[in-house]
């Protein structure tokens, strides 16, 4: 299978890249990772007239911490990376629990997280962990920078509010209220198959109790869902037994999955509750342990 | 310039710049004209005439066509050709020298790693990369490795068998030399 024919650009710069865009008028494509855009241009679901090529930018691959705690990942950072960062997990445990879940362990050395936003599969998993953590991406265009929170980036199904010639050059984890603790689950029929159901729990702690929380919900609707309903219900408690099961069931009834060959409506809500239910207890049983 | 590849280089396609690109493919640089949207499975296959890349699925799921680019492994069907532009490309015949196979290869064979053998090109460079980094895998570690490359026949066991074989004798080989 071919992609139809496109142009090919490979910019050194950002800035080359907003004025390629500029130029493409709504026809060009950023390829970043490639691995949701080039299958998707060989199944012709996608003909860009031109493809832009981020490769060659250096100093987008990063992934990093501010001295504030402020969490930083560039356009180029691969799912790998975050896979196998030694230190994610204890700043980032949502992040680093879904890192390994993405796709399978070839497609994640090219794959990134931030294409994977951009990319707005409802069965992507970055997006609903995003979600969770209330991060945003950072768009660079022709006329200056903004921030956009992934909650309202994220428009519709494979739909972003990016402007045809603004590039998304990092997503941004903002520094937590107190300590970070969080999880994410993902049922899926086979290594690498997309989510039957996904969650991804984010909860900042201040002492014992919830000062943040956030829910997002992959692959239970057509776009990626922010369970802001079931995150509220946690906030101001400390995990009791009543805030995690108030929750579950906030966050199934958030979800608006369709019944398909992975399962029934009714099953996926009740895997959304599950889920929800199982992070949120794993991470009180935690907070046992280091009280 | 001939057109490498004419399926996908008709004269009809002169309507799009054609990219000269410089690849390095099993330690040899080589420069061509490709078409922007040629993959780089294909440039491999039909290009440079190495047809132990297969390709499988063609849809970014099977593992079949698993090269290592810079030494990673990556899906060749998933990636363009150009995009390979001044990049290390290795394929499954690179792995043996004129006179020994790579002691991947030496697994697979000793521990009947394959049946239609349709996968064992990838399989085997994944598990390259896999050995590369990590030369003292669990079989935990080596299954997650090679979950994305699917194999049909043997059920993965005397996949696996091969692979931690296969680092047993790369570490007797680098603690001997």
């Amino acid at each position: 299978m071919y992609p139809s024919r496109f142009s090919y650009e490979a910019p050194d710069t950002v800035e080359e890249a907003i004025e390629l865009l500029r130029r493409g008028q709504g026809e060009a494509k950023v390829l970043a990772g490639g691995q949701s855009l080039l299958p998707m241009m060989k199944l012709r679901f996608a003909s860009p007239g031109t493809l832009i090529d981020i490769n060659n930018i250096p100093g987008l691959d990063y992934h990093r911490a501010d001295s504030d705690g402020t969490y930083r990942i560039g356009a180029l950072c691969r799912h790998a990376q975050l896979e196998k960062s030694p230190d994610l997990a204890a700043s980032q445990p949502t992040m680093a629990a879904a890192a390994h879940t993405v796709a399978d362990p070839i497609v994640r050395n090219r794959g990134t997280l931030v294409g994977s936003i951009c990319h707005a599969d409802p069965q992507g998993d970055w997006a609903s962990v995003m979600i969770s953590l209330g991060a945003s991406v950072v768009a660079k265009g022709p006329t200056g920078v903004r921030s956009v929170a992934v909650a309202d980036f994220v428009s519709g199904p494979f739909q972003t509010v990016l402007a045809s010639d603004e590039l998304a050059v990092e997503a941004v984890v903002p520094a937590p209220v107190g300590v970070r603790a969080g999880g994410y689950l993902k049922l899926e029929r086979r290594v690498g198959d997309f989510a039957t159901a996904g969650v991804a729990v984010s909860v900042e702690f201040s002492g014992s109790s919830v000062a943040r929380a956030g829910i997002g919900l992959t692959g239970v609707g057509s776009s990626t869902i922010n369970a802001a309903e079931a995150a509220a219900a946690l906030v101001g408690g400390s995990l009791s037994e009543t805030d995690i099961a108030a929750a579950a069931e906030l966050a199934a009834a958030a979800s608006r999955p369709r019944s398909d060959h992975r399962g029934s409506e009714s099953y996926k809500r009740h895997i959304v509750a599950t889920f929800v239910s199982r992070i949120l207890t794993s991470l009180q049983l935690s907070t046992q342990e280091v009280a | 310039m001939t057109s490498l590849f004419s399926e996908v280089t008709p004269e009809a396609a002169n309507e799009v710049a054609v990219k000269r690109i410089t690849v390095g493919i099993n330690g040899n640089k080589r420069t061509v004209d490709v078409e922007p949207r040629l993959l780089l499975a294909h440039l491999i296959r039909q290009g440079f005439k190495l047809t132990g890349t297969h390709t499988g699925c063609d849809t970014t799921n099977c593992g079949a066509c698993t090269v290592l680019f810079d030494g990673v492994p990556a899906k060749s069907c998933t990636v363009l050709a150009v995009q390979a532009n001044g990049h290390e490309v290795t394929t499954v015949e690179g792995l043996a020298s004129a006179s020994e196979l790579h002691p991947v290869q030496e697994g697979f064979k000793d521990e009947h790693g394959l049946q239609c053998g349709f996968c064992t090109p990838g399989m085997m460079l994944t598990a390259k990369a896999l050995l590369d980094e990590n030369p003292d895998p669990t079989e935990d570690e080596v299954r997650w490795a090679l979950s994305g490359n699917l194999c049909r026949c043997t059920g993965y066991q005397n996949i696996v068998k091969a692979v931690l074989g296969a680092a047993a004798k790369l570490r007797e080989q680098n603690g001997a030399s």
